[in-house]
């Protein structure tokens, strides 16, 4: 385990990038809005991975700190667009993107 | 004497302003007297003058009133020139313009705008008297375009006729037309020379200028453009007929007498630089003979008795210009003289017929007035001779000196001179002859009106006819027993070309042209007092020759053709083609070029969220590859 | 106090007050404020000097950060402007006693004379620039609210083809703001400092085209003047004497002021195109003229035509030119207010202003018809009225330039006489025609205006002295041939 945590980064880089790629993937293709929400958070713990990973790295808590910080932020966020979504689903009784292009021109 | 020069053009302009601000409301006896006044008062001073130049005190003054334009280097003080040819002139337009104003007085006397008519009458006189007075080109450029813009205002004085208006706008075009050729040369003196003041240019222009080099011939010819505008010369002279619409002592002030004369005094004074240019001289020679005789062809079937005057004095302007061609500067101004003693007299005696005929202008409605008329008959029949060159009456003077100057070059030119001349003494005497001989023509209504004109009138025709017989006397030649004063008296202004030629071919020449003329006068009084002929009325069929004359070689037509209708319809073109459709389509080609891209670019924002998804992640990733390529 | 900053402030307060008033008085307190800026005016003529000198000074900081300052003062060829500018207001106002319009019109009026007057003395670039748009603000509303049909569009395009040119001008001036820092070390709008800036042929080049295109515009100079006939033909008789009488003069000093001076090489190696495009618009603009239908639209094809000669002038980037152009920007002010002046009665008495619906008007109103004559006369330019004095100075540097693009010029002698006559004739002369049989002839707010007008054209081409011995010196300064003397 020490090994693993201090010597080389290599392994979080490549499993961050995959979550982050698996994110924006899923955000083109998929077509249902909790999904998608779903994908984004998914991109947001990537990017936590990564600030974890480097401040054990360089050995600098400020990095885990701020993770916390942005999953509180997080939180709040979800909270406000499941909210979003749920008043969409009742004004167009349907979760997908697609019905949502009134704004346009 | 010199310190009352300027009342000499402000006291007419005082008339002019008097008039104008107070005319309407002024009795037109107040308001004839002011105009008479002022010029009569103009006059007494210029006799002043011309005493003082008789007796040698007065040379060549130069009064500088106040700087008029006066910037880095240009340098044009409002100042007059005093000397022998601009007092001479002065004497001219203040003399006969005096008795012309006297005659306006009776003949305008049942006219309405009767004081509107002395407004322009006196501005006209103040014009003229600038013209003839300025020390530089640019103040008689002022007095040129003034008597420009007081010819328009009087040809077209009778407002209510197109026919009038468009005559007055004709003349006007038509003098601009010469005066961007005056104005042009000007420049081109200013540049080279560096001044306008005469004294500095002719002063000058002998060492600035080689003999014939293009400039100064392309200067002189530029002035000359000017001169063909305001006298008349081919190609610019159709609006001088035309501008017959104006009352009858105007044609005979304006178009007559003083401001048709501009061109040859503006030569005249000009002499230094026109000697230089023997092209130029040449050229005026030609052009000036060309419009003696050709306006002469045209006089000799005209029916109007105006348009006949009017086309003999274009032909006489050609004589003075031929003259001038010829270097003979001082006889040119002596034919000028004299022109202005016998056609004044003979405008206005066609003015007193035409105030007798209630109107009529036509001779073939007038005939057998000598009765009706004794003293225009007499007066008439002196300018008539006057004209044709009978001695010792003016005309024969100074038309005789021109002659013998055009044989000396050229026995050729000699002999087409005296063409015009016997041309001028046919239709002359035919419109003599027409008018106070024979049967009366015209309508019961207007030989109950037939009446001899007024003492106001009469009076100026019988001091005209008085200079009209003696003015000739002012230059009689050598071989007459004289000693040619006039060129004298001019010759420290202009030159007297020197006559070679010996006594006896000189009085050959006058012998054969007077025989000549006396012929000419027996056939035109066989033709229209014996045979009793009168001109075929309108609408008869006419020979072609005759109609091409009757017509005016359809210049008219030709110029209208030619300029006219080419810039109305470039005038249409360049508005609906260049301008709406070409330059202000391009403008607003723009305006709707922004509009229609806004139009179609807003179409990309077609609100699928999916779409904007994957545009930013495209954005991204190229934004990417950008920076990593660049680092 | 200043008496420069009385002449921009009394109209400004004069404008705000009025556009608050109503009813007859609007009319006499504007009158009273227009003439109160022409005496404060007078007043900067009895006390200037007559020397290249900038006079009347007047700097007070703006923002310190930025090297703003409120920056005015007047040589000689600011004031000359601003005496025209004074001189022409009071008569606009006048020119607007006897219509319907409300304390805002004439508060507009004033608000714009204002600005003018901060255009023409502003020492400062940038305010400059900032006056230089804020007269176009109340045209425009003069324009949208007071003008004829289609006014709507028209406004709109004039507004924005100005805006446009202004823009680039702006680009212009700040990119003269950064050389001033660059080269002084310290960061400034200010005329001296931008005067003395060394710049590449270059650079000046690029700036020459962006000054080029604001001023060229606003004279406007061939091919940029499609804006001017529609705007004039729509615009309310005043306001076109604003646009045409003082306005368009701002495209001709700004090209003396900040062109003339400031790139003196890219002067020179653009004035051959410069000049051939504002003689092509001469015979272009005066052969147009000949056969417009609208008598509004003719006159102002006419202007173009004669602000055409004076651009030329300008161009040839001489004294003559500049002096010519200095006298002839007064002349063409009195000309057009006066030519539209009469045109606005002829529209407001017979409803129309097509030339073929109009004719014998002079058996009805002489007196109006002897002003529109003496107005005519200054406009083809006859000896001894204003319009001869320009037009022969600018002939003069036009010919001294290049001779042959002279003649071409001076075909507008003949071509001006073609369609002013025309347009005369067909207006006044002829026949009197039945239905002007109650045209009723000058009334007293009509005479005065007319009045002063024919007497200035006069005055003018009498004794141009007066305006060219003040603007003399400077105009030798922009050029950088001042000798040092004041003149004879």
């Amino acid at each position: 385990m020490e090994n693993l945590f201090s010597n080389t980064l290599d392994g979080y880089l490549f499993l961050a990038s995959l979550l982050f790629a698996i994110g924006v993937l899923g955000i083109l293709i998929r077509r249902n809005i909790i999904i998608i929400f779903m994908c984004v958070e998914l991109m947001l713990s990537a990017v936590n991975l990564l600030l974890t990973a480097f401040s054990v790295h360089h050995n600098d808590p400020n990095g885990q700190v701020f993770v916390f910080f942005i999953m509180a932020v997080a939180a709040a966020e979800i909270t406000i667009g499941l909210a979003i979504l749920v008043m969409i689903y009742r004004n167009t009784g349907s979760v997908s993107i697609d019905s949502l292009k009134k704004l346009k021109w | 004497m010199l310190n009352l020069v300027f009342l000499i053009p402000l006291l007419p302009l005082i008339g002019f302003v008097l008039l104008g601000v107070f005319g309407s409301k002024l009795p037109k006896f107040v308001s004839g007297a002011i105009a008479c006044t002022t010029v009569l008062v103009s006059f007494l001073i210029t006799l002043t003058l011309l005493g003082g130049v008789l007796s040698g005190s007065i040379v060549s003054e130069t009064i500088t009133y106040f700087d008029w334009i006066n910037t880095d280097g240009i340098y044009l003080p409002m100042s007059f020139l005093i000397d022998p040819l601009s007092v001479w002139m002065m004497t001219i337009i203040t003399g006969v313009g005096f008795l012309i104003h006297l005659y306006s007085a009776g003949y305008m006397s049942h006219d309405e705008g009767f004081a509107r008519y002395f407004t322009f009458l006196n501005l006209f006189v103040f014009s003229m008297l600038m013209l003839v007075m300025g020390s530089n080109f640019v103040v008689m450029f002022a007095g040129w375009e003034g008597v420009g813009f007081c010819s328009y205002m009087l040809i077209g004085f009778w407002f209510k006729n197109t026919n009038y208006n468009n005559a007055a706008k004709k003349a006007f075009i038509m003098n601009r037309v010469g005066d961007l050729g005056f104005l042009i040369g000007m420049l081109l003196i200013f540049v080279k020379v560096g001044s306008l003041e005469y004294a500095t240019v002719f002063g000058q222009a002998p060492l600035v200028f080689e003999s014939g080099t293009t400039d100064i011939v392309v200067i002189t010819l530029c002035l000359f453009v000017g001169a063909m505008g305001k006298s008349a010369q081919i190609p610019l002279y159709t609006w001088l007929p035309d501008a017959m619409a104006g009352p009858t002592p105007v044609s005979a002030l304006i178009h007559a007498a003083t401001m048709v004369t501009a061109g040859i005094y503006m030569i005249v004074r000009s002499n230094v630089l026109y000697t230089l240019a023997p092209f130029t001289q040449d050229f005026i020679m030609i052009i000036g003979l060309c419009t003696a005789l050709f306006a002469a062809t045209i006089g000799l079937v005209q029916n109007d008795i105006k348009k006949v005057l009017a086309y003999s004095t274009v032909s006489q302007l050609g004589y003075m210009f031929f003259a001038l061609g010829l270097g003979a500067y001082t006889t040119g101004l002596f034919h000028v003289t004299t022109h202005a003693f016998f056609k004044a007299l003979l405008f206005l005696g066609s003015g007193s017929v035409i105030h007798a005929m209630s109107g009529e202008q036509d001779i073939r409605s007038m005939g057998g007035l000598r009765k009706k008329l004794p003293i225009t008959f007499l007066t008439f029949l002196i300018g008539t001779i006057a004209i044709a060159g009978i001695p010792p009456f003016a005309g024969f003077f100074s038309k005789d000196e021109i002659l013998a100057y055009a044989y000396q070059r050229s026995p050729i030119l000699w002999a087409l001179g005296i063409l015009g001349a016997l041309m001028t003494t046919f239709y002359m005497f035919r419109m003599f002859f027409l008018t106070f001989f024979g049967e009366f023509r015209g309508t019961e209504h207007q030989r109950s009106h037939l009446h001899e004109s007024p003492l106001i009138m009469t009076l100026p025709l019988m001091i005209l006819s008085i200079l009209s017989i003696a003015g000739g006397f002012l230059g009689v030649p050598h071989v007459l027993g004289g000693h040619n004063w006039f060129g004298h008296y001019l010759s420290g202004v202009a030159p007297v070309k020197e006559l070679a030629l010996d006594h006896s071919t000189e009085i050959l020449l006058m012998s054969i042209s007077v025989a000549l003329v006396l012929v000419v006068i027996i056939i035109a009084y066989v033709i229209y007092v014996s045979k009793k002929q009168v001109p075929v009325s309108e609408g008869s069929t006419l020979t072609t020759p005759h109609r091409v004359l009757y017509n005016k070689y359809y210049i008219d037509e030709l110029y209208d053709a030619l300029f006219s209708k080419t810039l109305r319809w470039k005038s249409e073109w360049f508005y609906k083609l260049l301008e709406k459709g070409g330059i202000d389509s391009l403008v607003n080609g723009i305006g709707k070029g922004v509009q229609w891209s806004g139009k179609t670019l807003r179409m990309a924002q077609t609100g699928n969220i999916s779409t904007y998804l994957f545009l930013m992640v495209l954005g991204i990733i190229l934004l990417l590859i950008i920076t990593g390529l660049l680092v | 106090m200043n008496l420069l900053l009385l002449t921009i402030l009394i109209p400004f307060v004069g404008g705000l007050v009025l556009l608050l008033l109503k009813g007859e008085a609007a009319k006499w307190i504007s009158l009273a404020f227009s003439l109160l800026t022409l005496g404060a005016a007078v007043g900067m003529y009895q006390f200037f000097e007559l020397n290249e000198q900038v006079q009347f000074v007047s700097n007070t900081v703006w923002m310190e950060a930025l090297g703003l300052n409120f920056y005015f003062g007047a040589d000689g060829i600011s004031l000359v402007l601003v005496l025209l500018t004074t001189l022409l207001t009071p008569l606009i106002v006048l020119s607007a006693f006897g219509r319907n319009y409300s304390g805002v019109f004439l508060g507009l009026i004033l608000l714009m004379e204002s600005a003018l007057v901060g255009v023409f003395t502003a020492r400062d670039a940038f305010l400059f620039y900032v006056f230089w748009e804020l007269a176009l603000i109340p045209i425009y509303f003069i324009c949208l609210y007071w003008g004829g049909e289609n006014r709507g569009r028209i406004t709109f395009k004039f507004f924005l083809y100005t805006l446009v040119g202004s823009l680039i001008m702006l680009m212009g001036v700040i990119y003269l703001y950064l050389q001033t820092e660059a080269q002084f070390g310290m960061a400034s709008f200010a005329w001296e400092d931008i005067s003395r800036l060394k710049l590449s042929t270059l650079e000046q080049s690029w700036l020459f085209w962006s000054f080029f295109a604001a001023f060229a515009i606003k004279m406007p100079v061939f091919p940029l003047h499609t804006w001017q006939p529609d705007t004039y033909t729509n615009a309310p008789a005043q306001g076109t004497m604003l646009l045409s009488g003082i306005m368009l003069k701002m495209g001709i000093y700004g090209v003396i002021r900040w062109m003339i001076p400031v790139l003196p090489e890219a002067m020179v190696e653009w004035a051959m195109l410069a000049v051939v495009l504002s003689v092509v618009g001469i015979v272009y603009a005066s052969v147009i003229a000949i056969q417009q239908k609208e008598y509004k639209r003719l006159i102002a094809y006419s202007s173009i035509a004669h602000v055409g000669l004076i651009a030329a002038g300008i161009f040839t980037h001489s004294v003559h030119g500049i002096q010519g152009a200095m006298i002839q920007m007064l002349s063409h002010g009195v000309c057009a207010v006066g030519m539209f002046f009469v045109i606005d009665i002829i529209m407001q008495r017979t409803n129309t202003q097509q030339l073929e619906s109009l004719g014998g008007i002079r058996n009805q109103a002489p007196v109006l018809t002897i002003f529109a004559v003496i107005v005519m006369l200054g406009s083809v330019s006859l000896p001894l009225t204003s319009g001869f004095v320009g037009e022969f100075i600018l002939f003069v540097s036009v010919f001294e330039f290049n001779p042959y693009l002279a003649a071409v010029a001076g075909l507008t002698i003949i071509l001006g006489a073609v369609y002013m006559l025309n347009s005369f004739q067909k207006s006044m002369l002829g026949e009197p025609r039945p239905e002007f049989a109650s045209f009723k002839d000058l009334n007293w707010s009509e005479f005065a205006v007319l009045a002063v007008v024919s007497l200035l054209i006069l005055y003018i081409g009498v004794y141009p002295k007066t305006f060219m011995e003040l603007s003399e010196p400077s105009v030798k300064l922009m050029l950088g041939k001042y000798s040092g003397f004041t003149l004879n």
